[in-house]
């Protein structure tokens, strides 16, 4: 178990592709961390990085108090899982989970009986002698993560684990996964584009945008209060609403209505306000008027567009109370989940 | 990375080593022997001088390196771009669809003729084509019939050679036809075309590259084949480069002159690699 | 489309495949006839006495089992050379980033196109003379590795490129050594590639004629692909039930190779055309 220091990490590829431009990140021992982005953020290089895979360009990494920056990916004592989980196809079960034992030179008995435990402890009995191909995709991912755990590291390294599921299964998966590293307590940094998973799954988050760390937080933070627009975009499985407003006497005007603020901002300034759609409740009265564009079934709730004059607006409502489209509705922000972003970042 | 600079150069060296050594080495080498007077036996033999360009010359002046030139464009063309390319994807373009046991059947025997150790195929053939005896005179009906070997040589040579090499131009074309994506065909069928309307507007395009590199290859080891030596001996009228530089370098002991024709054969098949390249870009979209 | 159209697509059909089907096999079918005649002509026929008696007189030829046994040694070794020495070059130029890469094998494998058998044959000869390996089977693997390789590391190096990374990497992380990776990892995977290889490597040797022929003096040395052709009676005509019977002998063990390596691997040796 140990803690991960990151410290003015930065990679460039040939062709001056800068993948990770001076990051500064503490993963603290024991916690489920994600890491968080769009494709071509540089979060699988991050990862990889970490493992030892890419040595960087300028920075260290040191895991626990040990620099592991000058070392092979052998001596660093992580254990990485990939997405395809690299199960070794000419190897049974018992044998891929062993293989770590068997780097190590631990004798077969050993190695046998402790691939057995670990497979045990996953849910594998019965299928140790079988070959990764005559496994399902769930069985395939908890043998990956069996071999990760029979080797004991002080540092998990997930490479998108959960993306090859279908999707049903990942949601399993989710919990066994998040059920399984707490009792193991090891250090878990994973790489993901959902942002969902990250925020189920993860006790922090880092949202990254090529090569950059854009905000760091619990998921709490990260869905409440993004640090700026992008995170804001990102993170939400409806997108934030983001509209050009302008800070007006106790508010901000926005599409011609006012919304009223506790702490108003400098009259005359030009903002972005950033309200959920699922804080945004629709009624017979409030601050915003508008028409109702396009209603889009989402289950349990609908999202409704309303045109509020040459803006679209967003909000979430529960089924029973879908308006028609077509018809004028008013739309209220709920308390303190209205955000102003000053320049894409957000104004405290 | 993984394995370390060192360590692939380390890998590699020992595979480069036998390619410099008896494959570049003597391609080269033969730039240095085309420019003496290098013989078997004789003076020249212990003590060759160099000549310049001497051979080159006398090789551009002679009759006999054109003719057998010559002989072997139309070897090549007939047996190999017209013959091999055609007969192989009108074999697998008539399979393409056929029940399996038929298809399977087929191929065998077609790749049967590629897999025989040349030697046996030569004879083979031989045997076919012989005069009081052949299976081909037989089968005409009379006897003594035509000495196909004797009168008609390169043609013998072109047949054999069809024969043998089909397998793998059916092979490729097979491949090429089935990665035709299957909506591409139907769109056609679709549309209203007709068999030969299909194979023109959808076939025939997306095979282009592998039509392209299937000639190249065949071209090239067609154009450097020996073995019809093993039907024809040297027989002037069936001469084609191979054997010649055969004649010259091993049974006559030129190897002066022989090195000089030998380079000027591997500019021509760099020449026929580069054109086909250059084909193969124009066309790419 | 009309009825005719259909009836003449159909008959067109029939003669192509008609046509391909006698064309494939009337040759073959004199290596299966001939050796059992007791005294066969050039012609196709059944055997007008059939007798085993042509396989005894094989037995009794001073180098008829001699040269098949020289044909092994020749093709074991080089096939031990070439599978080896492509493995280790495919594996390093599939994984490590060298520049130009692909135009080097592309220009090595044209090069060996080209310049093996007829172009270098003077060279090839005064080299393994200048190396005083003339006369020798070890000569004679040498120089047909070196003609052999560029293909072999074309098509190895494709099937490996298809193997994943993930695969080594997660070995690496787990602290295996580049070594302990390729015998524990690559090698086992490779495996269908490499088999497809040997067998290639195997049969082009089998009936490689003209580098033992030029090469090998001793007819003690020669293969069965150079000795077939010495088979003539006191007459000074070919002896057609020594040849037929001994080519039978010869081709064989080669079709039985291709039969395996078929069955158990489902060959593809056009290499890039996933089939």
């Amino acid at each position: 178990m140990a803690a991960i220091e990151i410290a003015q990490l930065t990679k460039v590829f040939p062709g001056d592709v800068r993948a990770l431009d001076a990051l500064d990140l503490t993963v603290v021992d024991g916690e489920f961390f994600a890491l968080l982005g769009p494709s071509g953020c540089g979060k699988t290089t991050l990862l990889r990085t970490i493992a030892g895979l890419e040595s960087p360009t300028e920075g260290t990494v040191h895991i626990g108090d040990r620099n592991v920056t000058p070392l092979p990916p052998g001596a660093r004592d992580v254990a990485m899982v990939f997405q395809d989980y690299a199960l070794f196809p000419h190897m049974t079960v018992e044998d891929n989970i062993g293989y770590p034992l068997k780097i190590r030179r631990q004798p077969r008995a050993t190695r046998s009986a402790q691939a057995r435990d670990v497979g045990s402890q996953l849910g594998l009995d019965g299928l140790m002698a079988r070959r990764p191909a005559e496994l399902s995709g769930g069985q395939q991912q908890r043998v990956a993560l069996a071999r990760a755990v029979a080797c004991r590291p002080s540092v998990f390294l997930f490479d998108e684990p959960l993306s090859n599921l279908d999707a049903r299964l990942r949601l399993e998966a989710r919990t066994f996964l998040k059920r399984l590293q707490r009792e193991l307590g090891v250090t878990t940094v994973f790489v993901t584009h959902d942002q969902a998973e990250a925020l189920a799954l993860a006790d922090r988050i880092a949202v990254m945008e090529a090569g950059r760390i854009r905000q760091v937080g619990t998921p709490r933070e990260v869905f409440g209060r993004p640090a700026n627009t992008f995170v804001a975009n990102f993170i939400g499985s409806t997108p934030m609403n983001l509209l050009p407003g302008v800070a007006v006497e106790g508010g901000v005007e926005v599409g011609g209505f006012t919304i009223e603020l506790a702490a108003p901002p400098t009259v005359g300034e030009k903002l972005t306000v950033g309200v959920r759609p699922e804080y945004l409740s629709v009624g017979e009265s409030g601050p915003i008027e508008g028409v109702v564009s396009i209603v889009e079934h989402l289950g349990t709730s609908s999202l409704v567009t309303v045109e509020v004059g040459e803006l679209l607006v967003g909000a979430v409502v529960p089924e029973e109370d879908e308006p028609a489209p077509g018809t004028t509705v008013w739309l209220t922000p709920a308390r303190g989940r209205v955000l102003l972003y000053r320049e894409g970042e957000l104004v405290r | 990375m993984g394995l370390g600079r060192s360590r692939a150069v380390g890998f590699i060296a020992p595979a480069l080593l036998l390619i410099g050594v008896f494959l570049v080495f003597p391609g080269v080498w033969t730039l240095y022997i085309g420019a003496t007077n290098f013989r078997l036996t004789g003076v020249a033999a212990r003590t060759p001088d160099f000549v310049g360009l001497d051979n080159y010359r006398a090789a551009l002046g002679d009759e006999t390196f054109y003719h057998s030139l010559w002989l072997t464009l139309l070897f090549v063309f007939g047996s190999a771009v017209i013959g091999q390319n055609g007969l192989g994807f009108t074999l697998a373009w008539a399979l393409r669809d056929t029940r399996k046991w038929l298809k399977r059947t087929l191929e065998t025997l077609v790749l049967l003729a590629w897999i025989l150790p040349s030697s046996v195929v030569a004879f083979l053939w031989v045997a076919m084509l012989d005069r009081d005896g052949g299976t081909i005179n037989e089968m005409l009906g009379n006897t003594p019939g035509v000495a196909w070997i004797v009168e008609y040589p390169l043609l013998s040579i072109i047949i054999f050679n069809i024969w043998r090499g089909t397998a793998f131009s059916m092979m490729l074309y097979s491949a090429a036809l089935s990665s035709v994506p299957p909506s591409h065909l139907e769109t056609a069928r679709l549309a209203g075309a007709t068999g030969t309307q299909t194979l023109r507007d959808v076939v025939l395009p997306h095979i282009r590259r592998y039509a392209l590199t299937n000639t190249l290859l065949i071209t090239l080891w067609t154009f450097n084949d020996f073995t019809p030596f093993l039907i024809t001996a040297t027989d002037y009228d069936a001469q084609i480069i191979a054997t010649y530089i055969y004649e010259r370098a091993i049974v006559a002991g030129e190897m002066g002159y022989s090195g000089a024709i030998s380079l000027l054969v591997l500019l021509i098949n760099l020449l026929l690699a580069l054109f086909y390249l250059r084909v193969g870009r124009r066309g790419s979209r | 489309m009309g009825l005719a159209k259909a009836v003449v697509r159909r008959i067109l059909f029939y003669v192509v495949i008609g046509f391909g089907t006698a064309f494939f096999a009337l040759p073959v079918l004199w290596l299966l006839s001939a050796p059992f005649d007791d005294t066969p002509t050039y012609a196709v026929r059944p055997p007008r006495e059939f007798t085993f008696g042509n396989f005894a007189e094989i037995f009794e030829n001073r180098y008829a089992f001699g040269s098949l046994l020289n044909s092994v040694i020749l093709s074991i070794g080089t096939m031990v050379v070439v599978v080896t020495a492509a493995a280790l070059a495919a594996y390093a130029l599939s994984r490590a980033r060298v520049p130009g890469r692909d135009t080097l094998i592309y220009m090595l494998l044209l090069l060996s196109s080209v310049v093996t058998g007829t172009a270098a044959m003077v060279p090839i000869f005064l080299l393994i003379f200048q190396m005083g390996l003339i006369d020798s089977h070890f000569g004679v693997v040498l120089v047909l590795s070196g003609g052999l390789l560029p293909a072999a590391i074309f098509l190895l190096k494709d099937f490996i490129d298809t193997i994943p990374r993930s695969y080594e990497e997660s070995a690496r992380v787990f602290g295996a050594s580049p070594l302990q990776i390729l015998r524990h990892i690559v090698v086992p995977v490779a495996r269908p590639g490499l088999a497809t290889i040997a067998v290639w490597t195997i049969v082009q040797v089998w009936g490689s004629f003209l580098t033992p022929f030029i090469l090998l003096r001793d007819p003690d040395k020669q293969p069965a692909a150079v000795l077939v052709r010495t088979f003539y009676t006191e007459g000074g005509s070919p002896n057609l039930a020594l040849i037929s019977t001994f080519s039978l002998l010869y081709s064989i063990p080669v079709v039985l190779m291709y039969l395996f390596a078929w069955s158990r691997y489902g060959f593809r040796f056009h290499g890039g055309i996933k089939s």
